[in-house]
């Protein structure tokens, strides 16, 4: 077999991978196949290719049997690609001479016939083997890294990853949508299982954002766009008006005790509508920016524009109140991007037979988070709705809007701990009968079981059964006035009813209503419930498919505090590494004009979604430019006359590889 | 052909598939069918590209002039598109590509194109089984190009419709 790269000389090798394909493909027979194809020298079935030794064997070949082309059968490219490159340019050869073929993700692992599967590895090597003898040698091209990074989300992962990144030295931008950062961790009393005070030890970090040289914090703002690639992102911020100003503002909060409003009396979104605040408000006392906001749909100026804008003398010469700010638009340029959006939590109501709306006294744990609090909006008092009585008895029930079908099957896996948790508080603050319904008690984690096992000994009641409904139909007088939770106790094997004053719903979580919008902005990838997906699970679990744009969070799944900082510091870890390396090499998949073949049609200039490709009007001739080329090769499917190319997937390489594939090619 | 140790498959017709996905959404899919290990027929061979944008209606010609029963083609849904609108693009010349597949007698049944997204591994189940089945009721491609009899290579009689 002769090509324009003169004589090709191939080596193939078939792994195994333990027993993932060699035990439903025969590997033997695919290497015995191969080697009877016209330009294979060496075909080899080896039980771990990936392996040191499987490697080495590799790059011995290729110096023994002068080899000049590769293949290796074994996983999906997208885990193994760079493995075997990397074999490849060790044994002499550039890293392009090598293709891959995933035996096992599209053909053991998805198949059971023997006989069909190893047929279909067959043919599936045998079209590699057409397609790598057409293959070029290719260079990557280097990009310079913008070592500025954006920080999407003011969540603790969010705040960690902005402080280890600005704490290196680092430029940080971080948008949060909400007046202040913080996120779900500000809301909460205290954190499992050693029950230290969630503020304690958020607050000092959130201040140490605000006062941070290296960070800019832009609160009440969103991404708008974002556009360009690795080391080079050119991101819009619209930062929504406070109608305050940040710079003018001294944070004195007058202007809300100046507020017409004598009474706070719309629901406060930080304390779950438990606590009222006014039109102009601080979210919580120790927000951050401590700058307040005006909300248009409350505040009478707004509404009217007839108000004494009482806020307004008393902000005085500061000047700092307006109600005539706008929104502004921030066009910034970044290197990496950080995305730290996190979650919501099940919205109760989804599950009607718990109660929730219906019955006062059923609560979501997030409320009760609020009451137990000590700055909450009973100052850490836990009273029924009426806002006068403390339960005598609590019953919390587990996996509300998680492991069910009906509405979200994942385990949200901090529900257990936090029910526990919340169990204590509510012990220790009301002296109540502590029940807890639970499918499954899910400890797992540095002194989580121990944790459970203290508050068995606290006496809080742990049921195991899945509660079917919380009703107020009363069978007796016992029942008369209470809230009775209908349950299978499973290890009993007995229905019970167990009547109690407050019902707690430990919601589970789940992505943001709009993390589908958030997705498509920032070209990432959703796993199936909708959380974004990381680029494995294992290996780069904060990576995504886009290169440069990470994850840190809930965003990414359910987890709980310590596995979110961990992440974060993870996700910085990995932004680090790429801006201190400076550059990053990109894949060479770009296109490519044949110039002498190109009619100067321009049917591939309006294709192009990154306008990389130019007209020269001297020349009459088409150019590409590969710096803004992502390598698409959708204006290669289109030139007519063929003279565009695509590197890495050139027509031959593919057309090789269709026919390839087939029986009589 | 000789016994070179190509296996062969017994029993009925087996269809042949060429599916070619980006790499970006049903690429994944299929690893993720992979790593959850669900079944499905085995008779699409995936030839992988970055986009499905980057598919010239040639190539879908060339698999059925060589031998394909059926082609595939996978890509992100409307709007996921990791190239932002490559997968409009596709679908813009898949519609094209369709009418002349009909006018050369090729039943519409044997090319498809699907949306599936990096998280839809069942789907992608869903799609290689259905094919398949349509395919087995609807037996091999059968074409005839008016120049067959003369050239023996099939891909010379495809010549004059796939302009190569």
């Amino acid at each position: 077999m002769h090509d324009q790269n003169g004589s090709v000389r191939i080596g193939v090798y078939i792994c195994h991978c333990g027993s993932n394909i060699g035990s439903v493909v025969d590997c033997k027979a695919v290497s015995e196949y191969i080697a009877t194809l016209p330009g294979v020298v060496v075909s080899r079935d080896y039980k771990y290719m990936c392996s040191e030794p499987g490697q080495e064997m590799l790059e011995k070949d290729i110096a023994e049997h002068n080899l000049n082309r590769i293949v290796v059968a074994s996983c999906s490219p997208h885990l193994h690609e760079h493995t075997f490159r990397a074999a490849t340019a060790k044994g002499g050869l550039n890293q392009y001479f090598m293709a891959m073929v995933n035996i096992r993700e599209h053909d053991s692992w998805v198949h059971t016939d023997k006989r069909a599967a190893t047929r279909k590895a067959q043919d599936l090597v045998r079209a590699a083997v057409a397609r790598v003898a057409k293959q070029k040698p290719l260079d990557k091209a280097r990009v310079d890294i913008d070592p500025k990074v954006l920080i999407v989300g003011g969540g603790i992962a969010g705040i960690h990853a902005a402080l280890t990144l600005a704490n290196a030295g680092k430029k940080v931008y971080l948008v949060e949508r909400a007046p202040t950062i913080g996120g779900h961790m500000a809301k909460f009393d205290k954190t499992f299982p050693t029950l230290d005070c969630a503020a304690c030890i958020l607050t000092p970090k959130m201040s140490a954002v605000r006062a941070h040289p290296n960070i800019t914090l832009w609160t009440m703002a969103e991404v708008t766009s974002l556009s360009g690639y690795v080391g080079n992102y050119d991101v819009q911020v619209t930062r929504h008006t406070r109608y305050i100003d940040e710079d003018l503002c001294a944070g004195c909060l007058e202007c809300i005790a100046a507020c017409v409003y004598k009474q706070a009396k719309v629901d406060d979104e930080f304390n779950e509508g438990l606590g009222k605040r006014k039109p102009i408000y601080l979210p919580f006392p120790q927000a951050i920016p401590q700058v307040p906001v005006i909300d248009r749909e409350t505040c009478i100026e707004f509404k009217s524009g007839k108000c004494k804008k009482t806020c307004l003398e008393a902000c005085g010469e500061r000047h700092a109140i307006n109600f005539k700010l706008e929104d502004k638009v921030e066009n910034v340029r970044v290197g990496t991007v950080i995305v730290a959006t996190g979650f919501q939590t099940v919205d109760a109501k989804r599950l009607p037979y718990y109660g929730y709306g219906v019955y006062p006294n059923v609560f979501t744990s997030l409320e009760v988070e609020r009451l137990v609090n000590a700055s909450g909006p009973t100052a850490g008092e836990v009273y029924l709705r009426d806002g006068k009585t403390h339960p005598k008895s609590v019953g919390i029930i587990h996996c509300v809007g998680s492991r069910d079908e009906k509405t979200n099957k994942w385990c949200s896996r901090v529900c257990c701990m936090y029910s526990l948790k919340l169990a204590h508080l509510l012990k220790e603050h009301t002296g109540a009968e502590i029940f807890n319904f639970y499918i499954d008690m899910r400890t797992p984690g540095k002194g989580f079981e121990e944790f459970y096992q203290r508050l068995l000994n606290e006496g809080v009641h742990c049921i195991r059964g899945r509660v079917a409904e919380v009703t107020d139909w009363a069978l007796n007088p016992s029942e008369e006035g209470k809230l009775v939770l209908r349950v299978e106790d499973t290890l009993l094997g007995v229905v019970r009813r167990i009547p109690v004053d407050m019902v707690v719903l430990s919601v589970g979580l789940e992505p943001h209503k709009d993390a589908q919008e958030v997705r498509r902005l920032f070209n990432i990838t959703c796993s199936t419930e909708g959380f974004f997906l990381e680029r494995h699970p294992k290996l780069a679990p904060v990576n995504t498919f886009t290169d440069g744009i990470f994850l840190a969070g809930c965003c990414q799944g359910p987890k709980d505090i310590p596995d979110t900082v961990a992440q974060a510091g993870a996700a910085a870890a990995e932004a680090m590494a790429l801006i201190d390396a400076g550059y990053v090499e990109q894949e060479p998949n770009t296109a490519y004009v044949i110039e002498e073949d190109c009619s100067g049609c321009k049917t591939c200039v309006p294709l192009c979604p990154y306008s990389a490709i130019a007209f020269r009007e001297d020349k009459r001739k088409a150019e590409v430019n590969p710096v803004l080329c992502k390598g698409c090769g959708t204006c290669v499917a289109a030139c007519p006359s063929g003279s565009l190319q695509q590197h890495l997937f050139e027509d031959d390489e593919i057309f090789a590889e269709i026919e390839g594939v087939l029986v009589h090619a | 052909m000789p016994d070179n140790g190509l296996v062969k498959l017994e029993g009925g017709f087996e269809p042949n598939i060429v599916a070619i996905f980006c790499n970006w959404c049903t690429y994944l899919a299929a690893d993720l069918a992979g790593t959850a290990r669900m079944k499905y027929a085995p008779n699409a061979r995936v030839v992988r590209v970055m986009c499905s944008g980057r598919i010239d209606p040639q190539f879908v010609l060339d698999a059925f002039a060589n031998g394909a029963d059926g082609v595939l083609i996978g890509g992100c849904h409307p709007g996921d598109c990791h190239y932002q609108e490559g997968n409009y693009k596709t679908l813009r010349r898949v519609q094209v590509l369709k009418r002349l597949l009909k006018q050369m007698g090729i039943e519409e049944e044997r090319f498809r194109l699907e949306w599936i997204s990096a998280s839809e591994g069942d789907r992608l189940r869903v799609v290689m089984n259905d094919m398949v089945e349509k395919l087995k009721k609807l037996g091999p491609l059968n074409y005839k190009a008016p120049a067959e009899t003369e050239a023996a290579e099939p891909e010379k009689a495809m010549a004059g419709v796939a302009g190569r």
